[in-house]
């Protein structure tokens, strides 16, 4: 065991220096720029303070995390209950359908989500696709004015990160072995009771990555809340660029980060506790 | 091909009677008929399955007494795991009837039939340790934590596995995880038993020792076993009563005396006795190979060349070519026969050792 580390340890060299120059570098200087101070015109100066921080703490900027912690988590809740049966049902098609299914997943990839989103407006907007096909219906008589609410930025965050909740679903419902659900059901078990009992649990690690990939990103993407919300939804993505860009202070730009980044990291810890806390024994 | 010590195989051996004697002692030798109904635990009748236009299924009937040990014995694809599928649920026939206990079982969930599957590849649950595992029927069927262990510890002891609780699937061998297998099924007290194929990964050895084991538990559990295998051994050394399938039919239902010494056709005295077929012009027989004769017997009256030499499992087999062309394998228990391949010599049988078959290839 120790010969074959010492073995591999050069192959593994390249992977740690991109890791520490990537990843870990940036990290670390993002947290070191948040406790400086605003320089006159662009960049930072190494005075260090707490300000940025106490700065977070103003109603203003706390409601902004509150609001973007609700979408993130409504977000990747419905995203979640679409994305599981959908991502279920694919895995157990017949392998022509599997490949047809991933070609129409894939589409969305190969145009830009900006571009997309600009397709949401227009359905959206008032007197929109929407408007006019609801009146047409008789459903409503006058515009909806659905644009730049929070409802069209929760449709736009679904629209944008649901393939990626598919996609993990799938690969792990497709690693299932059904025979075991088989096994399950000839033991006794209804069909909800072997889905429960065995499916989920099999598929779990899907959902968990899934859950990971729409959530993260779900707090940061700020162009979807800017689009579809106007500056009705103003989310902390937007916050961290605008201050970035209009307010040029970069120091409050890293606070506002670090915050997110420690937010997400400790909704990402405390879901995989729920989820790896044994079996889900209520359900039976 | 082993050649089976037939007196092994006595009638009263064979009927392998449960303690509780509930299996009726006219089920042996009446060619798989049984007649009042109460002696019946399962029916299939005339039941069709295809997948896409390929006919797998073709008409299945038969009649499984209570206790009995019916074995389904065909080659690869021939339809038995579908036969068991269907019996279990886990499949729905195309055409047919499931009779359990007298009562339809078609529009019954897998879950509502009081049957259950021991597994071709044993599917125990992987992320849940032996317990767990042999536990799930009960713990679904809501039965309190405390009777679920306590009749998990029988069910281990006679699986001959005491005290193997908490290890995980992964950490036992082919035949524990068999033994697993058969418990978790046992343990719902189910009135039939369907086993697939269980002892198709075990080692030879191990193999004949899981087959007295089985045995031993179907006599004292009283359950019905339908037991699939494609091994024609196992099948004789088994069975209360074998079907032979072939192409989504059930080509010959008897004892294991019935079908080895009285085949109905070619196809099952060559799959079952790997017997040889000779063919005249109007008539077909089945002649097993230690009854070719050699020695110079008045029977032996064809001339037959010695095409080639084979020695396996303690037996010389000898293969020759008659005029016409037909194959016949004698074979012979030691290596002592001085015959070299290539020499010509006469060949017989006597007429009470040739079964005569209908031809069917
Ligand atoms: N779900 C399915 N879809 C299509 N064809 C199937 C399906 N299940 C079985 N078959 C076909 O039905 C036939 C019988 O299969 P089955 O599994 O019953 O054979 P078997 O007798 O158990 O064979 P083996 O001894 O190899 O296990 C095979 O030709 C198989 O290809
Ligand atoms: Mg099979």
């Amino acid at each position: 065991m120790a010969e074959s580390r010492k073995t591999i340890w050069p192959l593994l060299l390249p992977i740690y220096l991109f890791t520490l120059v990537f990843v870990f570098a940036p990290l670390v200087y993002l947290v070191v720029l948040s406790f400086m101070t605003r320089a006159e015109v662009w960049g930072a100066v190494p005075r260090l303070t707490l300000d940025n921080y106490k700065r977070i703490l103003e109603p203003l900027y706390l409601r902004v995390f509150a609001e973007s912690i609700r979408l993130a988590v409504s977000s990747t809740a419905i995203i979640l209950l679409a994305g599981y049966p959908f991502g279920y049902f694919m895995a157990r098609m017949s392998p022509r359908w599997k490949k047809r299914m991933m070609v129409l997943l894939m589409i969305p990839f190969w145009t830009s989500t900006l571009i997309r989103l600009n397709g949401w407006i227009i359905v959206f907007r008032s007197n929109g696709v929407l408007d006019k096909f609801l009146m047409a219906l008789g459903l409503t008589d006058r515009p909806l004015k659905l644009l730049y609410s929070y409802p069209a930025v929760l449709v736009g965050m679904v629209y944008a990160l649901l393939p990626y909740m598919i996609l993990s679903v799938y690969s792990s419902a497709e690693k299932m072995d059904w025979s075991l659900t088989e096994a399950a059901r000839d033991l006794g078990a209804g069909r909800f009771q072997a889905f429960v009992t065995i499916t989920l649990k099999h598929t779990l690690p899907g959902v968990l990555s899934g859950v990971i990939l729409t959530f993260i990103p779900s707090m940061g993407l700020f162009f979807i809340a800017d689009l579809l919300g106007g500056n009705k939804i103003v989310l902390v993505g937007s916050v961290i660029q605008e201050q970035l860009t209009k307010g040029r202070n970069l120091p409050f730009a890293a606070a506002l980060s670090v915050v997110l980044f420690v937010l997400t990291s400790l909704f990402i810890a405390l879901y995989r506790r729920i989820v790896h806390t044994g079996e889900p024994e209520g359900l039976y | 091909m082993v050649v089976f010590n037939l007196t092994q195989f006595s009638g009263k051996e064979l009927t392998a009677l449960p303690e509780n004697g509930r299996i009726p002692r006219n089920l042996v030798g009446i060619g798989g008929r049984i007649n009042t109904v109460s002696d019946t635990i399962l029916e299939l009748k005339k039941i069709k399955k295809s997948f896409g236009g390929n006919t797998v299924l073709n008409g299945l009937d038969i009649s499984i007494g209570r206790g009995e040990f019916l074995t389904l014995l065909g080659a690869s694809g021939c339809g038995k795991t579908t036969t068991l599928r269907i019996i279990a649920g886990l499949e729905q026939p195309d055409g047919g009837d499931i009779l359990l206990d007298g009562e339809s079982i078609l529009s019954k969930e897998p879950n509502r039939r009081n049957v259950n599957t021991v597994f071709q590849n044993y599917a125990l649950f992987p992320n849940m340790n032996v317990e767990k595992n042999i536990g799930y029927g009960l713990k679904i069927r809501k039965r309190p934590k405390e009777e679920i262990r306590r009749r998990v510890k029988e069910m281990l002891e006679m699986v001959q596995l005491p005290g193997f609780e908490k290890r995980m699937p992964d950490e036992l061998s082919g035949g524990q995880r068999q033994r697993v297998a058969i418990a978790r099924a046992v343990i719902n007290q189910p009135q039939v038993l369907l086993l697939d194929e269980p002892l198709g990964a075990l080692d030879l050895k191990l193999r004949r020792q899981m087959q007295l084991e089985l045995k031993r538990l179907q006599k004292k559990l009283g359950i019905t076993f339908i037991y699939i295998t494609h091994d024609q051994e196992e099948a004789i050394n088994m069975s209360d009563r074998i079907a032979v399938m072939r192409n989504g039919v059930f080509e010959q239902i008897g004892t294991p005396n019935e079908i080895y010494d009285h085949p109905e056709t070619s196809y099952v005295a060559d799959f079952v006795g790997n017997a040889n077929i000779y063919r005249t012009p109007d008539k077909t027989y089945a002649i097993r190979s230690e009854n070719i004769l050699l020695g110079g017997e008045p029977e032996c009256m064809i001339p037959a060349v010695v095409e080639e030499k084979s020695f396996a499992g303690g037996q010389l087999r000898i293969l020759f070519a008659l005029e016409d062309g037909q194959k016949i394998t004698a074979s012979r228990y030691g290596i002592d026969y001085d015959l070299n391949t290539g020499e010509r010599i006469a060949i017989g049988w006597k007429e009470a050792s040739a079964a005569e078959v209908i031809d069917n290839g």
